[in-house]
């Protein structure tokens, strides 16, 4: 008769105990391990989306939603490809690089595609794109310090060490992963774009973002195809955090008065203070469980403990010490706590999974680490809030007990 | 000697004043001794009974079991006297309710070192011995009163003690079961040697002891 075996038999003895006990914590870990599931993987899409770009400041049409950063310009209104021209010449402190674009959405053998324009040397393609692709250039240069404060904006060294795309002839297009497969293209293939023939230059890797479904082709190409001669939906600038803090998006604004100027981080700041909201309401619930889930456990500890006086005073008769005592609580505490925890981080994953596509539409998956995390807080609470019944249950005297017999 | 008591005074502490339930007992028993203790109600039987166990702590005197004082042993010590020395066999039986009788017997070996086979083997052939062995799985609830008295009997045995203290082991059982009761302990007495102190309300039951104590108002009177 070992006494984690004695502990069991008197668990599953009054196993329609357990709800109550375990009800508090197992919801608590439960709600915070939904709630950590949904910003792991919304952090993510940030950080994934901000990866796959390219510059941090865009220069886009007045009036303009930027609800999705990503797809801002995609059938936007166009403004003159001549602003490229005008931020060139107006000799700015911190522009280290800049692209502009025409998207449209088009069909291609039925199929929707966004054609992108771009020119090459001065387009950066997203850093999963180039890795995986092989293209080639000249790494760009740095005109500011990579400082925290750069970096914190988006202006990282490995973004600067993206390769533009050198060379991309009018008749050549750069293909993505997604379009490749429907359209079965391979690089060197002929690809008909609204009536003109173009040669696949490069079939991009995957990148699980919009670019899967983008066609890149020369700007000017795309501009006449497409019927909008001279103009671009977008200018994608890279510039340096220092250069924005001292207004550099102010003078872009003075330079071209009739666009609408912002950055990355504004646009994407919502989604972290979003983020940032769901880890204070994570922590404000950890603090909440702790309370609530360790006073709850206790509580059930110390009526058990009550109810058992009798049993408790006849393993004190037999020659059970009170350290013996105390172990067979806290070993109780402690299976209730791992019980707890594990379907906590069921509760929380499964609601993830289910809810989360419907009510942020993000696609949740199972965090098997915040097992582990919910198993250990869920047994911390549980043994601190059974310290003070087991301290309590050793006090007890037998004696007292074996007279009332 | 296996247990002598010298002086021996347990007085309880009450808002309404001091109950003197023991006052200055001298006694000593032999291994192999059957002592049965009789008295009236509140004379003191019970209170006896737990200080020879360690389960109290005298107000006055001394106890010695073997070679330990038990007055001035600690806690942890008495529990370890407890569980290698003494059985119990109380009046409501005092089995764990949701133990199977196998493991209710089992429980005082939770200590023992020895292999979990050995102690259940020697576990059953006690339960064959007060002819419990094919209850061995059932739940003491499942029992009659005497079936369950003879149980906590093959656990007060399991760790093979030198002494069994019993307090009305007989009280909640009807005559003819009380007899079957006495005659295992009697066994028990005669075969292992074990020091039995019984207290007890039945002349029949007193008639067993080779030592009678009567007490009256916490004082042995003869
Ligand atoms: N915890 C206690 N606090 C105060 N007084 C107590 C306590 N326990 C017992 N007493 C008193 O001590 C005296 C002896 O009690 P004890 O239980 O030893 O009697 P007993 O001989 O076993 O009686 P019974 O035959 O009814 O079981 C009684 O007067 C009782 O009221
Ligand atoms: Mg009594």
């Amino acid at each position: 008769m070992k006494i984690y075996k004695l502990v069991l038999i008197e668990i599953w003895h009054r196993k329609s105990q357990l709800i109550t006990a375990l009800l508090a914590i197992t919801l608590g870990i439960g709600v915070i391990v939904g709630i950590r599931s949904v910003a792991v993987v919304s952090e993510k899409a940030v950080a994934v989306n901000l990866d796959n770009l390219g510059a941090n400041i865009l220069v886009l049409p007045q009036g303009t939603s930027i609800d999705n950063y990503y797809s801002a310009d995609i059938d936007a209104p166009t403004f003159p490809e001549d602003y490229v021209e005008k931020i060139r010449t107006s000799t700015l402190q911190g522009v280290d690089n800049i692209s502009p674009k025409l998207t449209r959405r088009i069909k291609i053998n039925n199929q929707s595609v966004v054609l992108t324009g771009i020119l090459p040397s001065n387009e950066i393609i997203s850093k999963p794109v180039w890795q995986t692709s092989g293209l080639s250039g000249q790494a760009l240069k740095a005109t500011c310090d990579t400082s925290a404060a750069n970096k914190s904006h988006g202006y990282e060294d490995v973004r600067l060490q993206r390769k533009p795309i050198e060379t991309l002839q009018q008749n050549e297009c750069i293909v993505g992963s997604n379009i490749a497969t429907t359209l079965k293209l391979r690089q060197g293939e002929n690809v008909n774009i609204l009536g003109s023939d173009f040669k696949v230059f490069n079939v991009l890797g995957e990148t699980g973002t919009i670019d899967d479904d983008r066609i890149f082709a020369h700007l000017h190409a795309v501009q006449k195809l497409t019927g909008i001669e001279n103009q671009v939906s977008v200018i994608e600038i890279m510039g340096c955090c220092n250069a924005i803090s001292d207004g550099l998006l102010g003078k872009l604004r003075n330079i071209l008065p009739d666009t609408k100027i912002t950055t990355i981080n504004q646009i994407v700041s919502t989604q972290i203070k979003t983020n940032q909201l769901m880890n204070k309401i994570s922590i404000i619930f950890l603090i909440i469980i702790l309370f609530v889930g360790g006073i709850s456990i206790g509580n059930s500890i110390w009526a058990n403990v009550n109810e058992r006086k009798k049993e408790l005073g006849t393993y004190r008769m037999i020659g059970f010490t009170k350290g013996r005592i105390y172990e067979m609580l806290l070993l109780k505490a402690s299976i209730l706590g791992i019980i707890g925890g594990i379907l906590g981080y069921i509760i929380g994953t499964l609601s993830g999974v289910i809810l989360g596509p419907q009510l942020a539409g993000l696609n949740i998956e199972p965090i098997p680490i915040f097992l582990l995390w919910s198993v250990l807080i869920s047994l911390l609470i549980s043994l601190l809030g059974s310290l003070i019944p087991a301290y309590l249950a050793g006090k007890i005297e037998p004696y007292k007990i074996m007279q009332e017999a | 000697m296996l247990i002598e008591t010298k002086g021996l005074s347990k007085f309880y502490k009450h808002k309404d004043g001091i109950v003197e339930a023991i006052k200055d007992i001298n006694l000593g028993f032999n291994q192999g001794d059957f002592v049965t203790i009789t008295g009236p109600s509140g004379s003191g039987k019970t209170t006896l009974l737990l200080l020879l166990a360690g389960l109290l702590r005298p107000t006055a005197g001394s106890i010695k079991f073997q070679k330990h004082e038990l007055h001035s042993a600690s806690d942890n010590v008495l529990a370890g006297i407890r569980s290698k020395h003494i059985g119990f066999v109380m009046q409501n039986f005092s089995l764990i309710p949701y133990l199977s009788v196998l493991n209710n017997v089992l429980i005082p070996l939770s200590l023992n070192q020895n292999g979990e086979r050995t102690k259940s083997d020697y576990a059953i052939h006690l339960l064959e011995t007060v002819g419990l062995k094919d209850r061995m799985n059932h739940l003491p609830k499942e029992l009659s009163a005497g079936q369950q008295q003879r149980v906590a009997i093959a656990r007060a045995l399991v760790n093979k003690p030198n002494l069994i203290l019993a307090d009305e082991p007989t009280g909640n059982l009807d005559p003819a079961l009380s007899i079957e009761i006495l005659e295992v302990l009697k066994r028990i007495n005669i075969e292992n040697q074990i020091t039995i102190a019984m207290v007890t309300h039945s002349p029949t039951a007193s008639k067993y002891g080779n030592i009678r104590i009567h007490i009256d108002k916490g004082s042995i009177v003869n």
